[in-house]
């Protein structure tokens, strides 16, 4: 019998899918079950993010940093926080970095929070959305006492935070720090050792060590391969120096490590926090100077020299020297960073987003040849992509 | 400065001597500036000598500045996990110079060059598949410019009678307004009139 050639069949995965985890179009070239290539286009959720802070005084562009990743919108405006900062030359009180390193904690456990359940619920796991969501809820709310703001909250600002803790907030994170390792050991009952989900996720999307290198990944899927590499403890920023943590590591860099190293960045993160409300130290959460951070409401009252600063703040905003940095944190989905360039007026010249899931998207198609379909959701759920982040 | 970064400084310096425009340290963070044709060269050394071993690629952007004589400077970030250390490579281009692309030795580089053509129109020669990214299919212009206007040239919406997306240039209901606060305030050093005090002073 003659052998017939048969043409790949073309399949257009998304943009409208649930398991897309937002806009993203993945055409993928089949062969049968089996992916030949795939090929993300991504852009549908681009908003010119980096062209609008060109356009925006230092403070404006605060939030713009909130609509990238809304899944933690705190740790990013940390790595930008820490990008003007370093060109100001000035450093937040010891008060301001606890907070911000408390935050940071309470953003990494949501992302991972949402990450972990909505990944399960990729492979058919459905109960761990439901229980984690009503975690996750609680950590909103904390974002919201302290910010006024559940998502968009432009909380942490060059200089140190917005405003101090309320009053009683830090008994409620310590409480929830109480209780919250019992339901990460319930999600771990559900998946861990589960049958259905171990077969979806072990030996799916290997990467190996000089892989994860040299496709440029970061987090917990760098993590995942094997690689003890972790920001807060290569390159200490804020107070991460204070902190006794671990990192955890994963052995075969598949699908199921990235989910098992998830799992314990949660209770590392339950640790700091709990780090934190213990030896927070009293003080000023912003830097005193009045030409960066805005005077107090009360001293403006009664002040011409506070008003004066406080209309000019929020009209002309401050001035930074010329120069240029790449600041990095390490945001829940890897590193994040900022590259700014300034031209010594008070508008940034120039500032690109390094979005972690942007790299990790890039590696789409060499994680996806040779799996199944079916494959490529679970791949995708585990490599933690938010396209606020990957579009900008 | 701190010990690590200095060697780090002096062994690149006395490697890339006469390969490169400058080499400076600001803000605790290492700058190699340069041009295209040594970049290959430059990436490859970084990445495997055993004493830098940048192996990853951590972002590639660009910076535009119209007013210079070569207006482009592509930025690449480098990282060492070996040594803890990061690197960043500027390299100088014009409007119409191709720079080589870094995929053969960073796979990982392939999507930020295409941003990068996307954003600034800076074409990368050998790139292997160099499409637009982020900007619309069939989109006109490189949006990062300096000289594109922020509101863009066309707007989009759904025309009920044609049942599809249409395109049309953009109509502001009110012109676009470019607040400019820059004042005596902190962001001029010499007030206005002061000069004249000098020049008197000099005068005697």
């Amino acid at each position: 019998m003659a052998e017939t050639q048969i043409k790949p069949l073309t399949l257009n995965f998304g943009p409208q899918h649930p398991a897309a985890h937002g806009v993203l179009r993945l055409v993928l070239e089949m062969d049968g079950e089996v992916i030949e290539r795939a090929d993300p286009h991504v852009g549908l959720l681009h908003r010119g993010t980096e062209k609008l802070i060109e356009y925006k005084t230092y403070l404006q562009a605060v939030p713009y940093f909130d609509r990238l990743d809304y899944v933690a919108p705190m740790n990013q405006e940390h790595a930008y926080a820490l990008a003007v900062e370093k060109l100001l030359g000035i450093e937040v009180p010891k008060r301001g970095q606890y907070i911000r390193v408390l935050f940071s904690e309470i953003g990494r456990v949501a992302n991972h929070l949402l990450n972990i359940t909505t990944f399960a619920i990729d492979v058919g796991a459905m109960t761990p959305i439901l229980w984690g969501f009503e975690q996750r809820e609680k950590l909103m709310e904390f974002y919201e006492r302290v910010s006024g703001a559940r998502l968009h909250a432009a909380y942490f600002r060059p200089g140190g935070v917005h405003q101090d803790l309320p009053a009683g907030l830090l008994d409620d994170i310590a409480r929830f720090c109480e209780t919250f390792p019992q339901v990460i050991d319930d999600f771990e009952t559900l998946l861990t050792d589960n049958r259905i989900f171990r077969q979806r996720t072990v030996d799916i999307g290997v990467v190996t060590r000089e892989e994860a290198y040299e496709w440029g990944f970061s987090g917990p899927v760098l993590r995942g391969s094997g690689v003890p590499w972790d920001l807060r403890r290569a390159q200490p920023y804020e107070s991460y120096d204070d902190f006794d943590f671990d990192i955890p590591v994963g052995k075969n860099g598949d699908c199921f490590d990235r989910y098992l190293v998830r799992i314990e960045e949660m209770r590392q993160s339950v640790k700091i926090m709990q780090q934190c409300i213990q030896n927070i130290p009293p003080g000023p959460v912003q830097v005193t100077d009045n030409k960066i951070a805005p005077p107090k409401r009360g001293e403006m009252k009664r002040s011409m020299e506070a008003l004066i600063h406080h209309f000019k703040l929020y009209t002309e905003g401050y001035h930074v020297p010329p120069g240029e940095t790449y600041s990095v944190v390490e945001a829940p989905k890897g590193e994040f960073g900022v590259f700014l360039v300034s031209d010594g007026s008070n508008k940034p010249y120039k500032c690109k987003i390094r979005a972690p899931g942007f790299a990790h998207l890039a590696a789409m198609d060499f994680l996806c040849k040779g799996h199944m379909l079916a494959d490529s959701v679970a791949i995708l759920g585990s490599l933690d992509i938010v396209f606020g982040e990957v579009d900008r | 400065m701190d010990e690590a970064l200095k060697e780090l400084r002096d062994y690149i310096s006395d490697a890339l001597a006469g390969k490169v425009e400058a080499i400076e340290v600001a803000y605790d963070e290492l700058m190699v500036t340069l041009r295209p044709d040594v970049l290959i060269a430059i990436l490859n050394y970084l990445r495997d000598d055993q004493n830098c071993q940048f192996k990853q690629i951590c972002d590639i952007t660009a910076v535009d500045y119209p007013q210079r004589a070569e207006r482009f400077e592509v930025v690449y970030n480098l990282m060492s996990h070996r040594y803890n250390q990061r690197i960043r490579l500027k390299v100088l281009c014009d409007e119409d110079e191709a720079v080589p692309s870094a995929t053969g030795l960073f796979p990982g580089a392939n999507w930020f060059e295409r941003e990068v053509w996307d954003m600034y129109g800076i074409p990368f020669s050998d790139h292997p598949d160099l499409r637009r990214m982020l900007s619309d299919y069939g989109f006109e212009g490189h949006p990062l410019r300096k000289d594109f206007p922020l509101t863009g040239y066309v707007e989009v919406r759904y025309d009920e009678e044609l049942k599809r997306v249409v395109y049309e240039p953009v109509k502001l209901v009110q012109d676009f307004r470019s607040f400019e606060f820059e004042s005596p305030w902190e962001g001029m050093l010499q007030l206005p009139g002061d000069e004249k005090a000098e020049s008197a002073e000099e005068a005697g």
